[in-house]
């Protein structure tokens, strides 16, 4: 027995490795009996959104029982930890029928084959999103992989009464964003405007893309990552600068300490995005009614953009046997306006679909925001203002690659352009490793 | 004449009939998943072109390729030196406690023994997780009473989430979580030693200190040889403290540990061949490790104890 013990955890790494994989392949599976496309269909959907599962029977007790369409939600780990799921149940050729993805998601679910093609079943769903948010879900062919549901266009957040103190002006660009952190840094040494945080890559992606960047794109065959491109290079000098002088601090955010600091005042702006109200509900709970959001400030006077953090689409896989009937479902999800106020009211999310980012779900500000009337009125002006984004197949080797090149120069407030540098590479070096036509 | 045969082959057969479960359940559940593990770590994914729409990508024969990336790796090795100068702290450190704290335990002046010994014990009652989420709470200046203290005392206050303060803050969770146990290991052999032992070297004027030193340690040095060797296993796989303090801090990398690489190689990278080949070399590093570990102890002791009959 002892000796059974002992071989067991020798191994233990290289079984959890492989029993990982078996045991996420077993849970997957659809409850699909191979019947034909018409006629009654059973659908499972893996999701993170909370409340699906009361959005969900809206469809189940309407439109789902006319056209004997019923889904099933089954609530799943969430972003990356998902894909890796959605690609494990594909490989046993178990995936469920309808996924949630984030947009930069979809290249690697597409190049894993995942997720199908529904540009026939779609219908009239693309004129109902703006063209930045639909072009993210067609990877710029004349397939489409996904219908959008929810966007995060970025914006910026400050402490209303605290700028008043220190005698602070909404930043409109990134140069007088940088002149307020040092003023403020100045007169209080105590307090950052802000932090540049290194672990979450969707903030910095998202910047990067107000800025103009695009990290990959094709040429024919091959594909060109951009992502040490002008543009990005020019938002890490900006932040790698900032840090390094010390004008903003260099902590990571979600952690304690970043709340404490959110809390008690001692970081008085965030630069986030449309779901900050939520986070700043936990993280921040004294500080209801003394924040505002303004845009995102700009590289030049003229400009107005934004760039987006998070959002998540829906999309049908390949190893659905129904998926015309799970493609009319994903349309009807994020588009119908029943469906739309129930996402917004059960999810809390800020729906891609246009017309309803100014329903009567957003009519009130957030609580959390109160005193902000004009909160979903002005979102919805900014979401109008999203650059296109770029993705890949391989962002999630970029992404955490950035976590730890950028987490370390920001430890050690060292050059930027380097981390950067580090993370184009890394990510170069993955697409060619596994084959992919890289351009130079 | 055709029962008596069956008979006679029932009788044969039965060592198998009762080996069979076993075999099963071995086959199943430990070479089976090794297999399927070193078979994935000799293939890899090929992709076409731009790697879009079906049929782009094809599992492939990859032979050594990922275990010469896995070697081949610096950010592989400095996990593995990073792990080491960790497992250089927890090990001595840990032991060393347990033993203390067992021959105290085992004197006969103590008082509360059982309560002591169960409060020593309780952490590592304590999910790795939560010892690691409580700890880090404790590490961060901004949240953390123990900076509080120090600041209100004038007290210079430690950064523990970075530099040599993270190796000595990390060691410190599995010291706090571990000590208990190995504690308990050695405290047991202890009580096994006869007393007639104790009687005669006291009888032979033996000092407390001197029978510790010179009867219970000794006799008690099987115990320290495994305890040393779970602590080595349990150190060379490290994930879950540093896994848990990383979003605390940006001084503890996705890669920290070679268990982590292999976790972000699989769920981060989605490239579960390269990590299966960095789980295998793992394996066969713990192996070789501990293994040797074991070895060298016993032909110690066999010396010794021939050495004592030559005696």
């Amino acid at each position: 027995m002892p000796n059974i013990t002992k071989h067991r955890r020798f191994v233990a790494t290289a079984v959890a490795v492989t029993l990982g994989a078996t045991t996420l392949a077993a849970c997957g599976g659809s409850d699909d009996d191979g019947e034909a496309r018409s006629g009654p269909a059973k659908l499972t959907y893996w999701t993170w959104t909370p409340g699906m599962d009361k959005v969900v029977d809206l469809w189940n007790k309407g439109p789902g029982k006319e056209q004997q369409i019923t889904v099933t939600v089954k609530k799943q780990a969430s972003g990356d930890t998902l894909v890796t799921k959605i690609l494990t149940a594909h490989k046993a050729g178990k995936g469920p029928d309808l996924v949630q993805a984030e947009y930069q998601a979809l290249p690697t679910l597409v190049s894993n084959d995942a997720v199908a093609d529904i540009a026939k079943e779609s219908g009239d769903a693309k004129g109902k999103f703006a063209d930045g948010v639909w072009q993210q879900t067609t990877l710029g062919s004349d397939a489409v992989y996904a219908i959008p549901q929810d966007i995060g266009p970025m914006m910026f957040y400050y402490r209303e009464d605290l700028f008043k103190k220190y005698g602070l002006t909404v930043p409109k660009t990134w140069d007088e964003f940088a002149e307020t952190a040092r003023k403020l840094k100045k007169e209080e040494p105590d307090v950052d405007l802000t932090t540049f945080s290194a672990n979450d890559s969707g903030l910095f992606a998202g910047l990067a893309q107000q800025a103009g960047a695009k990290w990959w794109t094709t040429e024919g065959q091959k594909w060109k990552v951009g992502i040490d491109d002008a543009a990005t290079r020019k938002v890490a000098d900006f932040w790698g600068g900032l840090v390094k002088e010390g004008a903003i601090d260099n902590q990571p955010m979600y952690t304690p300490a970043w709340n404490k600091a959110l809390n008690t005042g001692k970081q008085i702006a965030w630069v986030s995005a449309v779901w900050a109200p939520g986070t700043l509900t936990t993280a921040a709970p004294d500080t209801q009614g003394k924040w505002k959001m303004a845009p995102l400030p700009q590289w030049s006077d003229s400009e107005n953009v934004t760039g987006s953090w998070g959002g998540s689409s829906t999309a049908v896989t390949t190893d659905s046997k129904h998926k015309g009937a799970a493609a009319k479902f994903a349309a009807w999800l994020n588009t119908d306006p029943r469906a739309l106020t129930a996402l917004a009211k059960e999810g809390g999310i800020y729906p891609a679909a246009t017309t309803a980012q100014t329903s009567d779900a957003f009519a009130q500000p957030p609580a959390f925001f109160s005193h902000q009337a004009d909160f979903y009125t002005a979102a919805s002006e900014i979401a109008k203002t999203t650059a296109p984004s770029a993705w890949g197949p391989n962002v999630n080797v970029a992404y955490t690659s950035f976590k730890d090149a950028f987490g370390a120069a920001a430890k050690d407030k060292s050059d930027f352009g380097a981390a950067l540098k580090k993370m184009r590479d890394d990510t170069v070096a993955d697409m060619k490793k596994q084959g992919f036509e890289v351009s130079e | 004449m055709t029962s008596a045969r069956r008979k006679s082959y029932g009788v044969k057969g039965a060592p198998y009939a009762f080996l069979l479960p076993a075999t099963v359940l071995f086959a199943l559940f430990f070479a089976l998943p090794i297999g399927y593990a070193i078979w994935l770590s000799l293939h890899k994914v090929q992709v076409k072109g731009l790697g879009l729409g079906s049929g782009a990508r094809q599992e492939v024969w990859a032979g050594l390729e990922n275990y010469a990336d896995a070697l081949g790796d610096s950010e592989f090795l400095d996990g593995a030196l990073r792990v080491l100068g960790y497992g250089a702290i927890v090990v001595p450190v840990m032991l060393g406690l347990a033993l203390v704290l067992a021959l105290m335990l085992d004197s006969d002046k103590v008082r509360l023994a059982p309560f002591t010994r169960l409060a020593i014990f309780l952490p590592y009652a304590v999910p790795g997780v939560v010892a690691a989420l409580l700890w880090g709470f404790l590490y961060l200046p901004d949240v953390s009473p123990f900076y509080f203290v120090l600041e209100k005392l004038g007290l210079p206050q430690p950064d523990l989430l970075d530099g040599g303060g993270l190796y000595a803050a990390l060691s410190n969770i599995a010291i706090w979580g571990g000590t208990g146990f190995n504690m308990i290991v050695i405290y047991t052999s202890l009580q096994a030693i006869p007393v007639e032992v104790y009687e005669a070297a006291k009888l032979d004027g033996a000092t407390p200190l001197q029978i510790a030193l010179r009867i219970k340690i000794p006799m008690v040095a099987p115990s320290l040889v495994l305890t040393f060797f779970f602590s080595i296993i349990a150190t060379l796989q490290v994930f879950s403290e540093p896994t848990t303090l990383k979003p605390l801090t940006n001084a503890v990398s996705t890669t920290w540990s070679p268990l982590m690489k292999v976790y972000v190689d699989a769920f981060g990278k989605g490239d579960i061949h390269g990590a299966a080949a960095g789980a295998v070399v793992i394996a066969l590093a713990t192996l070789v490790v501990s293994f040797g570990f074991l070895r060298a102890a016993n032909s110690r002791n066999k010396r010794d104890v021939s050495q004592g009959a030559v005696r």
